[in-house]
């Protein structure tokens, strides 16, 4: 039976592309339903095609706006993690102090958490501070969860960077602050790139914790999450669409840029 | 560092590196301070007012006082427990089909993509960009009762097996346990992935060679070199799919019915709406010490504690 002997043979190539299939279907249909004119409030089941939609994606009532909410707090987080972040994961890497090991520790435990229960607490401490929900408290949680993440991609890079350079940088009359910029930041470059998109991404898509603590501010997760019951608007799955596109060509890109690097850095 | 800096030395220059030496030493203090101070005041300290809510009794229009009243946890815990037990259940089935379906995926861009791996890669990472509540909704598109993928399971007779087994009802996948462990296994799929293609990515093909040349078949090759060495990536995907499913309640709640609600739902009821803190409270760190337990021993079997 060759059939079956290709099958075997090529068991890995399949099942991955079958779970390739599986992870990828849900962003296939969001897009084939961008382009529907539903009948109802649902937009469940496929009508008749129209470019409606794509033609006036702002066209829901507080969609974009929504939107834009989303998009402010994900580059004010960013910002804010990642610069934390970053100090935190050098100091881990480059020193050798006390307390070590507990502050892993607190940098370990939020990814290793349920997010309910870091959105509960959060709650409660705002609530017994007595705090305003809204915008500040969105972004004081967002920064708060997108950090050990932030920590772990640039520890990842700057551990496996050769301390040799910077000493041979200073060895050559470079001044900390020189040697910083000069040499340590561009090596570190790419794990903090990583670290910020990463951060980015959590934040823009986060539901349950915003949920909890943004009092009656309204993200674009929220806004999705409350038209899965009223009713869903074809141009979510516009923005959706778009997000997916615009997704794909920035990690081609920065894999192109990385590739080009590489290949430029060899002789 | 060099033996020339050491060569003269200087008895004479001795009181005077001492201020730079001091300030050197706060670098990492002072480098760690922000971040840190951030994860304590809105991390660790939340936990704490969270403690102490728990152990609260009142109401909202007359105020919430400390009593340690304990018997919240005792009537939490009995009044939740099908969703907590089914919580776990949904998680840990999601995870092992997250291990399942995620290994080949994650074998295949390390090994056997070649070029191709950078554009696989990128699909892996892409749907994250992708708002997971609208993929989430796209999935009660496919899972319709009218849909291709009911139409088919119920042809081949598995929709018979499964609602024999509680997993569907009769002719529909949603709003069934198994929609629900669809979503989560789909939605965490890329945290099973990524941690395992970077420890497969890592192993030196040299080895799988070698194996070969000692006449070891692939099956074996895979089960004495490949699997043990991408333990790390086993582990930690486990954990990234573990624990942020037991908590969900987005797919409980867009894809299955009232019989499949999860912990999550529950305390986001009763402290958002409901306004029970006390009740919330207690649930929520029910839940935080079942899965800090189950983590740390699972971490302690599988033998990499240098994860953290």
């Amino acid at each position: 039976m060759p059939v079956l002997r290709w099958l075997r043979r090529h068991l890995i190539v399949i099942a991955g592309l079958l779970t390739l299939a599986y992870m990828i279907l849900p962003n296939i249909v969001v897009m084939v339903f961008s382009f529907n004119k539903p009948n109802g409030r649902f937009n469940y089941s496929w009508q008749r095609f129209s470019l409606d939609a794509w033609k006036d994606p702002c066209g829901v009532a507080d969609m974009c706006g929504s939107l834009s909410l989303s998009l402010q707090i994900a580059a004010w987080a960013t910002v804010g993690a990642t610069a934390l972040g970053t100090m935190i994961a050098f100091a881990l890497v480059r020193y050798r102090f006390r307390a070590r090991g507990a502050i892993n520790s607190l940098i370990f435990l939020p990814m290793a958490m349920p997010e309910v229960v870091m959105a509960a607490s959060l709650l409660t401490l705002f609530l017994n501070m007595g705090a305003q929900l809204g915008f500040w408290t969105i972004l004081i949680a967002h920064i708060m969860f997108c950090l050990s993440f932030v920590v772990t991609a640039v520890k990842a890079r700057v551990m496996s960077m050769d301390p040799r350079l910077e000493e041979a940088a200073r060895d050559l009359y470079a001044g900390p602050v020189q040697t910083f910029l000069r040499v340590t930041l561009p090596i570190a470059a790419p794990g903090i790139a990583a670290g910020a998109l990463l951060a980015f991404a959590l934040s823009f898509d986060d539901f349950i914790i915003t949920n909890f603590n943004a009092g009656s501010t309204v993200t674009f997760p929220m806004f999705v999450w409350g038209s899965a019951q009223r009713g869903t608007p074809v141009q979510i799955n516009v923005i959706g669409t778009a997000m997916f596109i615009i997704a794909v060509l920035v990690v081609l890109a920065g894999q192109l840029i990385a590739n080009r690097r590489k290949n430029s850095a060899r002789p | 560092m060099s033996v020339i800096q050491e060569a003269p030395p200087a008895p004479v220059e001795e009181p005077k590196p001492r201020k730079p030496a001091t300030r050197k030493r706060l670098v990492p203090y002072w480098l760690l301070l922000p971040g840190i101070l951030w994860l304590v005041v809105f991390f660790a300290l939340p936990l704490v007012y969270q403690a102490s809510t728990s152990v609260q009794t009142g109401s909202l229009e007359k105020g919430f006082e400390v009593t340690w009243h304990f018997q919240t946890y005792w009537d939490a815990l009995t009044d939740y427990y099908p969703q907590f037990i089914r919580s776990l259940l949904y998680a840990g089935t999601a995870t092992i089909l997250c291990l399942l379906l995620g290994y080949p995926l994650a074998y295949f861009i390390a090994f056997k993509a070649g070029r191709w791996r950078n554009l696989v890669l990128v699909l892996v990472i892409a749907p994250f960009f992708t708002s997971f509540l609208i993929r989430t909704l796209a999935w009660k598109t496919i899972l319709a009762d009218s849909g291709a993928v009911v139409d088919v399971l119920n042809t081949l007779h598995v929709l018979d097996v499964t609602s024999w087994l509680g997993w569907t009802e009769s002719n529909r996948v949603l709003a069934t346990p198994m929609a629900v462990v669809c979503g989560l296994t789909y939605n965490f799929l890329p945290f099973m992935i990524l941690p395992l293609y970077t420890s497969l990515e890592r192993i030196d093909g040299r080895l799988h060679e070698a194996a070969g040349d000692l006449y070891a078949t692939p099956a074996t090759t895979f089960r004495k070199v490949t699997f043990p060495l991408s333990m790390p990536g086993v582990v930690s995907g486990t954990l990234l799919t573990f624990i942020p499913a037991s908590g969900d309640y987005v797919n409980a709640e867009l894809l299955g019915s009232t019989d499949t609600k999860m912990v999550g739902s529950v305390i986001q009821t009763q402290f958002l709406r409901v306004l029970d803190y006390p009740t919330a409270a207690a649930l929520s760190f029910i839940l935080m010490a079942v899965v800090l337990i189950a983590v740390t021993l699972y971490i302690r079997r599988s033998g990499t504690e240098d994860l953290v």
